[in-house]
């Protein structure tokens, strides 16, 4: 095995013992008392709300993985100084990045999948011995096999926040990590405002500036298709394929601006 | 720490809690807390909740739709019981939706966080033209907001229909009515009645047949069980004033025939008008008033029975 596959490996043993996977019985908590709750609640509603709680509650339980553990990667290890007698083996400092990187990628992957299949369980549920037309009047079925493709880029826009957090981590303190990557993913929502700044500002120094960060900071809001498929909206796969490929090339650059970062530190 | 250390712990902070609750339950005896029933809304603006939520609005639009149905039933069952308030207090005559005044914000602010919330646009509409003290009676923001669904999605015929319905029970004007119902049968996908109904409301606005045809096609249409109900209720009221219009016909008879004004049922029983207590579709039994008239018993389920659109009065065009 590879020594990036082993570091990877035991990343993700740590966060099972960790006990990380533990989030996965609240989201199970939240969608069972949900669908009791919200069938009261809702006017008809209980299908798209549940489908709503349960593509934002696997993106946030995502975050909180991808950012609470994605800033303790390099800095857990140089506090409890395991860094050094992980350097002393026969490895290279950038394969231990990309080794924490794909291991926090399998936990979000093994927690999303998990999460996924139990929305769909709690949905089959919900419609089990509803009548054929008042299904009809739902927007999109409630077995939907195009909550898949939310589920995805939820996935791909999770790898960028872990990339993000690893990045920061390498240099910067848990605290100050968590700060920026937060930062980062609230700007990336809101990041094509920025496109469009010429139109609340007169100075062209400043619409060039915002127009700059634009192309630069992370654009996070094209991950976000969860309205599109609970209202049946298409979600081209074309588009999927765009916001992948651009998903890849930013971790990538993040990767290997961690790697360079952490090549340099001194550990003395 | 050993076993029977850990289970006397354990044990002591479930006895504290209970003792907390106990105490807790006693000072609320003696002393009962009050009650808020003040309703707020601090963030009134779409775009900065949409803000807020980052990512999320979808799901904070479902907050505030079951905000909305909350706060709507709870009003409308608030009104319902004070007696004293079922007709609009004077002050608040000048200004109906003074005992609604959240419901348009947060249909508002629902429909801003996912405008393609079909329901909210749907029933939200019905919610506010309904007139006091089932709703604020403002059809003319029930016509805003499913304005604002056709901003969203211009095909939706359902938001047409809508509206045209909003102009013929609410705003008795059954031109706009028409126009409305022609302009969504021309939408792909409406249902072949629409423009048959637009030719009847022009032709027949207002009378109890065409309300009659609009509800069966509003039943017929209707996506969902509450507005399914609700169209079933409202052809129930139709046929509970059909009822009352023909027992009072008989009752005028009477007071023709005798001289006498029958104020009670075993009197009309007596003198052979009826064959009995006499009941509405739901089976509850119509009052007499002392003045001879027929009336709905407000116990029952299709009380208040709708004000009825006035025959053939049209009104301006759109």
């Amino acid at each position: 095995m590879s020594a990036t596959a082993a570091i990877a490996l035991n990343v993700f043993r740590e966060s099972v013992r960790d006990r990380v996977l533990y989030n996965l019985v609240l989201f199970a908590i939240l969608l069972i008392g949900a669908s009791y709750l919200i069938g009261q609640l809702t006017a008809g509603q209980d299908v798209k709300i549940i489908k709503d709680l349960g593509l934002s509650a696997t993106s946030i339980f995502g975050l909180f993985i991808a950012v609470f553990i994605g800033i303790g990667l390099v800095s857990k290890e140089v506090d409890r100084r395991s860094v050094y007698s992980l350097l002393a083996k026969p490895i290279h400092r950038y394969q231990m990045i990309a080794g924490k990187y794909v291991g926090l990628t399998l936990t979000l992957i093994v927690n999303l999948s998990i999460m996924a299949a139990a929305l769909y369980a709690v949905l089959a549920y919900m419609s089990w011995g509803v009548p054929p037309d008042v299904q009809k009047a739902w927007d999109a079925p409630a077995l939907d096999p195009a909550m898949a493709k939310a589920l995805a880029l939820t996935l791909v826009e999770l790898m960028i926040v872990t990339a993000i957090a690893l990045f920061f981590s390498t240099f910067s303190t848990p605290m100050l990590s968590a700060a920026f990557t937060v930062g980062l993913f609230v700007v990336g929502h809101f990041s094509s405002d920025l496109r469009n700044f010429e139109q609340v500002v007169d100075s062209p120094a400043s619409a060039a500036l915002a127009r700059a960060l634009y192309w630069v900071l992370p654009n996070l809001a094209q991950f976000d298709v969860r309205s599109q498929v609970v209202h049946a909206q298409p979600v081209l796969l074309g588009y999927m394929l765009w916001t992948m490929t651009y998903a890849a090339i930013y971790i990538a650059a993040l990767l290997v601006a961690a790697m360079i970062i952490f090549s340099r530190r001194d550990f003395k | 720490m050993k076993d029977v250390t850990r289970l006397a712990a354990v044990a002591a902070v479930i006895a504290l809690m209970a003792a907390a609750i106990r105490v807790q339950a006693e000072r609320e005896r003696r002393y009962p807390s009050e009650v808020s029933e003040s309703d707020a809304l601090y963030l009134t603006s779409g775009p900065l909740v949409s803000r807020l939520s980052i990512a999320y609005a979808p799901l904070a639009a479902d907050v505030y739709w079951i905000r909305a149905l909350q706060y709507y039933g709870g009003t409308k069952r608030k009104l319902a019981a004070e007696p004293a308030v079922l007709t609009p207090p004077p002050a608040l005559a000048a200004d109906p939706a003074g005992q609604y005044p959240l419901l348009y914000p947060l249909l508002d602010l629902t429909t801003t966080l996912d405008p393609r919330f079909n329901v909210a646009y749907r029933f939200g509409s019905v919610f506010l033209a309904e007139p006091y003290p089932n709703g604020p009676g403002r059809p003319d923001l029930a016509v805003m907001l499913l304005e604002k669904g056709l901003l969203n999605r211009p095909d939706k015929w359902e938001y047409m229909q809508d509206i045209g319905f909003v102009h013929y029970w609410y705003r008795q004007d059954y031109r706009a009515a028409a126009t409305w119902f022609e302009k969504a049968s021309r939408v792909g996908g409406a249902p072949w009645w629409l423009a048959s109904l637009a030719a009847t409301t022009l032709a027949q606005g207002g009378d109890r047949r065409s309300s009659r045809q609009m509800w069966t096609a509003i039943h017929e249409s209707a996506e969902v069980d509450w507005l399914k109900r609700d169209a079933e209720r409202r052809l129930l009221q139709l046929r509970a004033l059909d009822e009352i219009d023909a027992l009072q016909t008989q009752l005028s008879d009477f007071l023709k025939r005798t001289g006498q004004l029958a104020a009670t049922w075993p009197a009309l029983v007596r003198g052979r008008v009826v064959p009995g207590v006499m009941v509405d579709p739901t089976g509850t039994p119509y009052e007499l008033t002392q003045d001879g008239a027929v009336e709905l018993s407000r116990r029952s389920p299709l009380w208040p029975l709708p004000v009825e659109p006035q025959a053939a009065r049209v009104r301006s065009a759109p």
